[in-house]
């Protein structure tokens, strides 16, 4: 059965027909092709699979996708700026090693993102909480949380040069 | 060769933009045209005759393309010792053998086709523990073995064993000697992204299989066979790797999957994928091999090590993949970490009907490891000798050759175990709000130039020069994550004499690279950067024999147009033009004429004659000379290949003897933890790493491999364990199967490298993948032994298994 969906993502206006017992991560990934996205459970326990919604980070997989009617769904894609500009978050990770085999990082790059706009300059505490929800195989974390708190100066120093309205002010 | 601009500095890895913006594709992102999608049947008992599969209801269903048995499809076999079978046609072995399989639209579909398939089964007596299983009238696994022979027992034929030196002798010679019982368990690699593949047939038979494999050549071997068995001879397989979510080992064979999905993909026409989901993963991929071991060490009177006893038993589960094999790795520590004179090391494998298992980081060498280690520090505490003085004089030194013949060459386990002591501050602490305080350590050993088990143990690359001064790289190996075409750039770019954004490293693919064994035994940058150099000096020689005609006249070329009012040669890389000094009219050119080859340099993408004026001028960009040599008549275009294979031998597995490998990794590392005696709980206070690993190539990917693999060795000491029960898999899922998350791996971690300059290897470097790992267990259960005063012999060390190791009465 099918239904109509209405919402905004990546700061785009979305009007689509969808199953109705599809999550959110069935219509970014099969739907759209935004496979940035990664389904690593399907249970909400490991999130790889985290977008934001409304700027706070969710699990797709949790999240029908007739959810997101009316709200601003952001994916890991929605954060790459004109001309491929990578966002602070995503440049502190690819600077700092946060990446390994790389399915856990768009999850990881949205939670981080989440945080820092909730928190502009989070604790190595409050950054791990953050990441308690997003499971790593590869880093051991340590390379995470260092790229997460450089993506926090990054976007300090960059707050001037409308780095913030980049992405992460619409979140 | 140039100086190291660009090895041992931190370098962001190349594929990283892609994989942080979601623009990296995993098998479960490809997609093909008119791609199905497979599903799997698995097996509902442990051990049954199966009696008759009817599939009709699932072939009806809306969707369906097609329903595959062991009945109606031809015999594929798996596993190195050909006893397993892609699907099952004469009885299951276990809760995870291949039934059936359905191609569908969607993978709704195949699933709910799945639930249509009816199976008969007659259950027949099933065996779950290794002992119960050598037993005289245990049920039978395999009534034959791989080639048809009648099996006489469940023991699995694989020989590994190791005697050297009289024990009987060695051990009434000990002034002390202590004996233990550890016990590892079956844990999974838990890569973030699921397993999976597509298999497509092109119109002329020929395969192409999208996998997640660190063996392509070794797969492609596989799947011609499996081509052979389908009727299809002389077709062949083209392996390409997609980008993979983890790898940890679990791409070190072929797997049921595949095979299935390669039916499925020929019974259609079309490409077919099959994907796992998580839980499926859980249940049905091998996890790390499990074992038993019993360890016997003993020394004398000032402590130096007098003899090693191990016996190992590992439950093979239902078939033989590489868990089997875990033997042949456990020999290298057994004999050779420490000096140790006399070595008895043997080993059982048995079939019963669990899941069976295969590689893991480590492979063998954490397993025994936990034993040989915590079973030091017991005989430590017996002989009334320092914990860290028994290291340090046990300690191996370069030049030994030790009991399995491992010839070390560079050894820096003395340094690495000092600083451990230094940076950890080896002193009993007293404990905080009623808390038991301890520090331990524990040493490794693992390959460190490639382990050979083999006949070739080598890795082949192509490097090709293009027009704009490109180095394409064609390498067998995987990048998993791990770095390795990170650390094959900047080899390149250093050892060549470009920039490292001028080095492209191509996927890997079979029918584009060439042949490596695969990416293994911490043998990724080893092997690629020996190749690559290899290949880099051929590369210079051709190149600056060209050089000798043409770069003079590149160099009046270069004169005359900047004299024309043009730019100054660009530097490769877009760093602004050099005009600090001006061609003067009379600039001598004779410098550039009947030069020798020997004379040329190329350096940061500029090709210049080494005792040549320091201008502008007279430095030309790489291309520039690359078009020169390219566009003329009898023009040609540099591209080099070499093929390297390291100065191993294959060990005769039946003796244990051999030197496996060109280098040997030595690691140490120590922790300092506290335990809340109420609760069993665990507190990690801090850490320390310190490994040999020759020279640090990649600073980045180097931290990474070892902090990530002290992840996976805290997850082990504590955490994780797949629980069974009659064979099935109670805990397939995160919420029941507990990894490490930021919140564990919260303490500091003090990272240590000793560059000790291996001659064999690149630049002087080790392996230095699987290494983090191998003792953080041992050097846990150590500390904990500090704290508690007993031992725990068994892993994981929950809070449960220390509460009743502290309270042996309490249930």
């Amino acid at each position: 059965m099918k239904a109509r969906l209405r919402f905004r993502l990546n700061g785009k206006v979305v009007e689509t027909e969808v199953e109705t017992h599809w999550r959110l991560l069935d219509l970014l990934r099969d739907g759209l092709g935004l496979t940035g996205t990664k389904e690593g459970c399907g249970a909400g326990e490991c999130g790889a699979c985290t977008v934001l919604c409304d700027g706070e980070a969710v699990n797709a997989c949790l999240m029908l996708a007739l959810e997101a009617e009316d709200r601003e769904i952001r994916t890991v894609e929605g954060l790459v700026g004109p001309g491929g500009r990578l966002s602070a978050v995503q440049r502190a990770f690819v600077e700092e090693g946060g990446a390994q085999c790389g399915f856990c990082s768009p999850g990881m790059v949205m939670s981080a993102q989440a945080l820092l706009l909730e928190d502009p300059d989070p604790s190595e505490e409050r950054i791990r909480e953050a990441l308690t929800g997003n499971l790593c195989r590869c880093t051991g974390y340590k390379q995470i949380v260092a790229a997460i708190r450089r993506a926090a100066s990054l976007r300090r120093s960059e707050a001037g040069e409308g780095e913030r309205g980049e992405a992460g002010g619409e979140g | 060769m140039t100086g190291t601009r660009f090895v041992g500095t931190k370098f962001p890895r190349p594929e990283a933009p892609d994989k942080v913006s979601g623009r990296a594709l995993y098998i479960h992102d490809v997609v093909r045209p008119g791609m199905l999608h497979g599903a799997i049947k698995h097996s509902a008992h442990a051990h049954a005759r199966i009696l008759r599969i009817d599939t009709s209801r699932a072939e009806a269903l809306p969707g369906v393309e097609a329903v595959i048995t062991g009945f109606d499809t031809p015999e594929l076999r798996v596993g190195f010792l050909r006893e397993n079978r892609a699907l099952k046609r004469d009885k299951v072995r276990n809760q995870r053998d291949e039934i059936a399989a359905v191609a569908a639209r969607d993978p709704e579909t195949a699933r709910r086709a799945l639930e249509l398939i009816e199976v008969e089964y007659e259950v027949l007596p099933a065996v779950f523990d290794p002992v119960e299983a050598m037993r005289e009238g245990a049920p039978r696994i395999h009534e034959v073995d791989g080639r048809g022979r009648p099996t006489r027992d469940n023991r699995v034929p694989m020989e590994c064993r190791h005697h050297s030196g009289d024990l009987e002798a060695a051990k009434e010679r000990s002034a002390f000697r202590v004996a233990g019982d550890y016990e590892v368990p079956w844990i999974q690699q838990s890569c973030m992204g699921t397993a999976g593949c597509i298999a497509e047939f092109d119109a002329n038979g020929d395969l192409t299989v999208w996998a997640k494999t660190q063996i392509p050549f070794l797969a492609q071997r596989d799947f011609n066979r499996a081509l052979e068995e389908m009727g299809l001879e002389g077709r062949n397989t083209r392996v390409i790797v997609t980008t993979l979510g983890g790898g940890f080992g679990t791409g070190l064979d072929t797997h049921c999957y595949e095979y299935i999905a390669i039916l499925l993909a020929h019974r259609t026409g079309r490409p077919v994928k099959v994907l796992m989901d998580r839980e499926e993963e859980f249940r049905y991929l091998s996890p790390r091999q499990s074992a038993r071991v019993h360890i016997e060490q003993g020394c004398d009177e000032e402590g130096r090590l007098t003899y090693r006893e191990v016996r190992v038993l590992q439950d093979n589960g239902a078939y033989a993949s590489w868990g089997a094999t875990f033997p042949t790795v456990m020999l290298l520590p057994v004999t050779s970490l420490y000096k140790v004179p006399v070595v008895h090391f043997d080993a059982e494998i048995v079939y019963t009907n669990n899941t069976y298992a295969q590689a893991m980081r480590g492979y063998g060498n954490p397993e025994v490891t936990m034993a040989i280690e915590s079973n030091l520090d017991e005989l430590a505490l017996a002989a009334g000798i320092d914990r860290l003085e028994i290291r340090r004089i046990n300690c191996n030194e370069p030049g030994e050759v030790t009991p399995m013949g491992a010839r070390v060459g560079s050894c820096g386990l003395r340094a690495c175990i000092e600083a451990c002591a230094e940076k950890l501050d080896w002193r009993a602490k007293p404990g905080r709000n009623g808390r038991l305080r301890g520090v331990g350590m524990a040493s490794m050993l693992h390959v460190g130039g490639s382990g050979r088990i083999y006949r070739s143990d080598a890795s082949g690359i192509i490097l090709k020069l293009d027009d704009f001064g490109n180095v394409n790289v064609f390498y067998g190996g995987v990048e998993m994550g791990q770095g390795l075409h990170s650390t094959i750039r900047l080899a390149i770019a250093d050892s060549l004499g470009v920039l490292p954004e001028k080095v492209r490293v191509n996927p890997t693919d079979t029918a584009t690279c060439p042949w490596d064994v695969g990416t293994h035994a911490s043998r990724g940058a080893f092997m690629a950067c020996n190749a690559a150099l290899e290949a880099v000096r051929k590369l210079r020689a051709r190149l600056f024999a060209y050089c000798v005609d043409l770069f003079p006249r590149e160099v009046e070329r270069a004169l005359r147009k900047q004299r024309a009012g043009g730019p100054p040669p660009r530097p490769e890389g877009g760093a602004a033009p050099d005009r600090s000094s001006p061609p003067s009219a009379e600039a001598d050119l004779s410098f550039a004429q009947g030069r020798a080859p020997g004379d040329f340099e190329l350096e940061k993408g500029l090709v210049f004659v080494k005792d040549g004026p320091d201008a502008p001028w007279a430095k030309i960009p790489l291309d520039r000379i690359l078009r020169a040599i390219h566009f003329r008549e009898g023009g040609d275009m540099l591209t080099e290949t070499a093929f390297y294979d390291p100065p191993s031998e294959l060990p005769d597995w039946r003796e244990g003897r051999g030197n496996m490998s060109a280098a040997y990794t030595y690691g140490a590392q120590a922790v300092e933890l506290e335990v809340d005696p109420e609760t069993g709980e665990v507190e990690i206070l801090r850490f320390v790493s310190a490994m040999d690993i020759g020279k640090v190539l990649n600073p980045q990917a180097l931290d990474g491999q070892v902090l990530g693999g002290l992840a996976q060795g805290l997850g082990y000491a504590l955490y994780e364990e797949v629980k069974t029960e009659e064979g099935a898999i109670l805990n397939p899922n995160f919420t029941d199967y507990k990894l490490p998350t930021a919140h564990e791996m919260a303490f500091p971690v003090d990272l240590v490298y000793v560059e000790t300059d291996e001659p064999t290897g690149p630049f002087g470097a080790k392996g230095a993948g699987e290494p983090g790992l191998v003792p953080t267990a041992p050097a846990i259960a150590n500390a904990l032994r500090d704290a508690l005063g007993v031992s725990l012999r068994t892993l994981p060390m929950t809070p449960e298994r220390i509460l009743r190791a502290l309270d042996p009465s309490a249930s």
